[in-house]
């Protein structure tokens, strides 16, 4: 092989166009009709309860049935300003729709998702088109600052909420747009027609939020300086730095972070202008490493191989992603390490792997067995880290330390997003991080308490419940005696 | 094979299946077509005198449900708007045609015995099976005081079918208008004057919907609308009841009864005829879904019927008719609970949520304690001895088998509200 495996170009136009299209084209209003028809309006609903933003599902689907899909698109938007974007790229097969009732007996939740969208696109058309103002306004204005580093889903979601409560809002984002992740970090199919920058145009219309683009914490920008000068500080810087392969050779031509090369893509307008190589070779078992592999696909790579060193129920992308991946041509190995890189300073050739399995401890062992595949272009998608921007701040296990409200070590001082640790780095979790953050600024800034839509308190409501049941007829009839399941009745929700 | 043959006050089809009066019968291009589908009979759209009526543009309007369509549907549609001869002429060459088939021709004159006189001689010579005489239409010819107007005055009603018994010899069923407080009134009458039968329900007086934009009813014509005749799935509860009061009144029983009101299947028919009628008319299902529907009320009714060992239509025609009864001579003792099938349930809430807010308070909402520390999974169970088996969770229940009601062992007799401690009468009696 030669360099000129790696050349731009590979598909014509209309490939290009077919194989970036979106992957889920948006609901029309019978098919919004419909879907929404199959919603339940479950009781106590287990959608709700698995949205981390607690968006109210069952409410919002009965609005688009009752064709007030303008009121729908408001209580999503209520508990997650982000809502458009969760829509979108959420993994609604781990989330709500894994929990939607329909799964039980038929394997065919409603599409929540997609009525998200349709809600969520709703307003936005209704506000882009001048029809109307963004559906929220700001309270009173307290006078307080508050600066927030970092312009992506945590960052916008504590703005925006701060913006509501009458704070004014400072952004620092270092990069020349705004939306961090929705921006750079989402494979093109997922999200369309610049849908990240509208969705902060849209956003920042609520007023009271400046942004400052091209300021970064670290170099413009220092902690001690935003700490006397705001009232708080939200930090939501996410993970700047890349894990490394640790191999010979990573300096090389072709090799490549895949989060960078995706930003890259994210970025650019014209497809055939991308280089790609004919052997594409992708080592992770996240997100991140799907969609880079979807697309060298879909820019017209031949071989498209993605290695995960261990099994398939391992790996942090979901069983839809890596389903999708195979549908989409790439072929997947697992239980295999990478161990050396072939090729030379002129580029790289390939990937030595050898092959992994579990020991009787459960760990992780090589088996002396090897095999190289061919690539010209390596992407490593083995995660991301920390960077040490902020010395001042606790970290554990690679991130901010914060209490159940975001406050990190440092009083005064919030974070959230993917620098603060959560079962799942997501979107959603983000969003639901700024809007804690920014009850719990407020509450330190104004000493007024307060909860929010989407703010569900499942121990409050336990407590209630609790106590209504003292009142419930069955328990003044003594007929709930008989019960032997559970320990609470009409509790614990 | 069920013999599904039919025969109504004289009156045979090859199954109880018409397609009632109303624009699917209203030339003989339809009615061949129907009868070529399988269609028993037909009642022919109802002729007037003429000038013939005119109609307007904009006729239906449709209640829709969940995405269901027409669930109910009305119309402002008046009587064939085509000349009475044609209209015969027509009527005529189909009878000919298709001799083994029900033509029944559907009559709406003024209030006057040589109006009636005069219509009944020329239908005669058409050589149709029988008239229908519509008493029912709730719109446009009631205010020219025909069709409602005369079905809601038993007087009238009388009146007319003696004079159609009179001057023809066919057999008359008189078909009657649901608006009224006491539809025994009017059957009673109908028989009282000599009808061989009665087909009911006509079309209850409705507004389907208002238009918000335009701030008008629907159907709007021009800009405004007006009361129109309803019918479909939506009515098919009431037509059964008021079949079931006419069944049941001692002075109508055994009246045949051709019934009308939301057909669609073949279940829905057999319903209707086991509370007593002989035939049954459609109309919006055909209007729904067209003339082909019938193969499968053909085939539905013959299996259920072989399924349950019933030969003919007669052997199951009022049988459900004895156990229609008065409120007071129902079983006090009687006890039904809600189970619940805890392997099938899909934790939606439903049954909870209408039990809790809306009925007994007699569903119990729990988690069972999860080991993950998670929130635990949804367990929602009958608090049997709170249960009125009222019914509202199994209806609401959307996974079916899941809540089933099951009667209880009381041991106690039967026994009723005319001799309950409570009931002050029954008190007075004593």
């Amino acid at each position: 092989m030669d360099k000129s495996n790696i050349r731009a170009g590979r598909l014509t136009s209309a490939q290009y166009a077919e194989t970036f299209c979106d992957i889920h084209p948006p609901l029309d209003q019978k098919m919004a009709a419909f879907e929404s028809s199959r919603c339940y309006f479950c009781y106590d609903a287990p959608c709700m309860e698995a949205c981390p933003t607690q968006i109210n599902i069952p409410e919002f689907i009965r609005r688009i049935s009752t064709e007030n899909t303008l009121g729908a698109g408001t209580e999503i938007l209520e508990a997650n300003i982000l809502g458009g974007t969760c829509s979108r790229v959420c993994p609604v097969e781990i989330l709500c729709e894994q929990a939607c009732v329909r799964n039980t007996s038929e394997d065919k939740p409603v599409t929540i998702g997609l009525l998200q969208r349709y809600a969520t696109d709703y307003v936005f058309k209704a506000v882009e088109s001048g029809k109307m103002k963004q559906p929220f306004t700001r309270a009173r204005a307290t006078g307080k600052k508050v600066a927030v580093v970092g312009g992506g889903p945590a960052g916008l979601s504590v703005a925006h909420r701060l913006a509501m409560l009458g704070h004014d809002v400072e952004i620092f984002e270092a990069l020349p747009k705004t939306g961090g992740l929705n921006e750079y970090g989402i494979a093109v199919y997922k999200m369309l027609d610049d849908f990240a920058q509208r969705e902060v145009k849209f956003l920042l219309s609520i007023g009271g939020i400046t942004v400052h683009n091209g300021k970064r914490l670290g170099k413009e920008l220092k902690l001690v300086d935003l700490r006397s000068k705001y009232a708080s500080v939200f930090l939501s810087i996410g993970l700047g730095g890349v894990n490394a392969l640790k191999l010979e050779g990573e300096d090389w031509p072709g090799v490549m972070n895949a989060v960078d090369y995706i930003a890259e893509l994210r970025q650019c307008k014209n497809y055939s202008k991308m280089q790609v190589a004919r052997d594409v070779v992708v080592i992770g078992g996240g997100n991140t490493a799907i969609d880079i592999a979807i697309q060298s696909k879909a820019l017209g790579a031949e071989n498209v191989t993605l290695v995960y060193r261990r099994g398939s129920s391992d790996m942090s992308a979901t069983g839809y992603e890596q389903e999708l991946a195979q549908t989409r041509g790439v072929k997947i190995v697992l239980w295999s390490r990478p161990v050396g890189l072939e090729g030379s300073s002129a580029g790289v050739r390939g990937v030595k792997f050898e092959k992994t399995r579990k020991n009787a401890k459960g760990e992780l062992e090589g088996t002396n067995e090897f095999f190289v595949v061919p690539a010209d272009h390596v992407f490593k998608a083995v995660g991301q880290l920390l960077l040490p921007e902020v010395q001042e701040l606790e970290v554990v296990k690679g991130k901010f330390k914060v209490d159940a409200r975001g406050e990190t070590s440092v009083k005064g001082v919030y974070a959230g997003g993917d620098c603060i640790a959560h079962k799942e780095d997501l979107t959603v979790a983000a969003v639901q991080d700024g809007k804690i953050s920014a009850y719990a600024i407020h509450e330190a800034l104004t000493g007024e308490k307060l909860s929010g839509k989407g703010m569900k308190d499942y121990k409050a409501i336990a407590a209630l419940d609790a106590a209504r049941v003292l009142n419930h007829p069955a328990h003044i009839h003594g007929g709930l005696g008989k019960q032997k399941i559970g320990t609470t009745v009409g509790g614990a929700r | 094979m069920a013999d599904i043959s039919c025969n109504i006050a004289g009156i045979k089809s090859p199954n109880p299946y018409w397609l009632a009066s109303a624009p699917p019968t209203d030339k003989k291009y339809n009615v061949v077509r129907a009868f070529q589908a399988g269609w028993g009979g037909v009642v022919w759209k109802t002729l007037g005198e003429d000038p013939p009526v005119v109609n307007v543009s904009s006729r239906y309007g449709s209640v829709d449900i969940n995405g269901q369509k027409m669930m109910g549907l009305n119309n402002i549609e008046l009587i064939s708007d085509r000349p009475l001869e044609v209209n015969l002429r027509e009527i005529k060459e189909t009878k000919r045609e298709w001799k083994d088939r029900a033509l029944i021709v559907s009559l709406m004159v003024p209030c006057e015995e040589d109006s009636w006189k005069r219509i009944l001689k020329k239908v005669e010579d058409t050589e149709a099976d029988g008239i229908e005489l519509n008493f029912g239409c709730p719109h446009g010819m009631s205010e020219r005081g025909m069709g409602a107007a005369v079905g809601q005055v038993p007087e009238y009603i009388e009146m007319v079918t003696r004079w159609c018994k009179q001057h023809s010899r066919m057999p008359v069923l008189v078909k009657l208008t649901p608006n009224i407080a006491d539809i025994r009134r009017p059957a009673r009458a109908a028989k009282a004057g000599g009808a061989d039968g009665v087909s009911l329900i006509n079309t209850i007086n409705s507004i389907t919907r208002v238009d918000l934009d335009a701030m008008s009813p629907e159907p709007m014509v021009d800009g405004k609308g007006t009361h129109g005749g309803y019918c479909g799935p939506a009515v098919r509860p009431i037509a059964l009841n008021m079949v079931a009061e006419i069944a049941r009144d001692p002075e109508t029983r055994g009246l045949p009864m051709s019934g009308i009101g939301g057909i669609g299947s073949w279940r829905d028919a057999a319903e209707f005829m086991a509370l007593g009628c002989q035939s049954v008319q459609v109309c919006t299902a055909a209007m729904h879904y067209g003339f082909n529907i019938v193969s499968d009320m053909n085939s539905g009714l013959s299996n259920w019927m072989d399924s349950k060992g019933y030969k003919k239509l007669d052997d199951f025609i009022g049988k459900a008719v004895p156990n229609v009864t008065d409120w007071q001579y129902l079983n006090i003792n009687f006890k039904t609970v809600a189970h619940i099938n805890q392997d099938s349930c899909i934790k939606c809430g439903l049954c909870y949520a209408a039990c809790e807010d809306t009925s007994h308070q007699s569903i119990s909402n729990m988690r069972i304690p999860s080991t993950d520390g998670g929130p635990g999974q949804r367990h929602y169970e009958i608090i049997e001895n709170e249960c009125v088996g009222c019914n509202l969770c199994f209806h609401v229940c959307p996974e079916p088998g899941t809540i089933t009601m099951v009667p209880q062992k009381t041991g106690l007799p039967y026994a009723n509200w005319t001799t309950h401690p409570n009931n002050p009468m029954a008190k007075a009696k004593a």
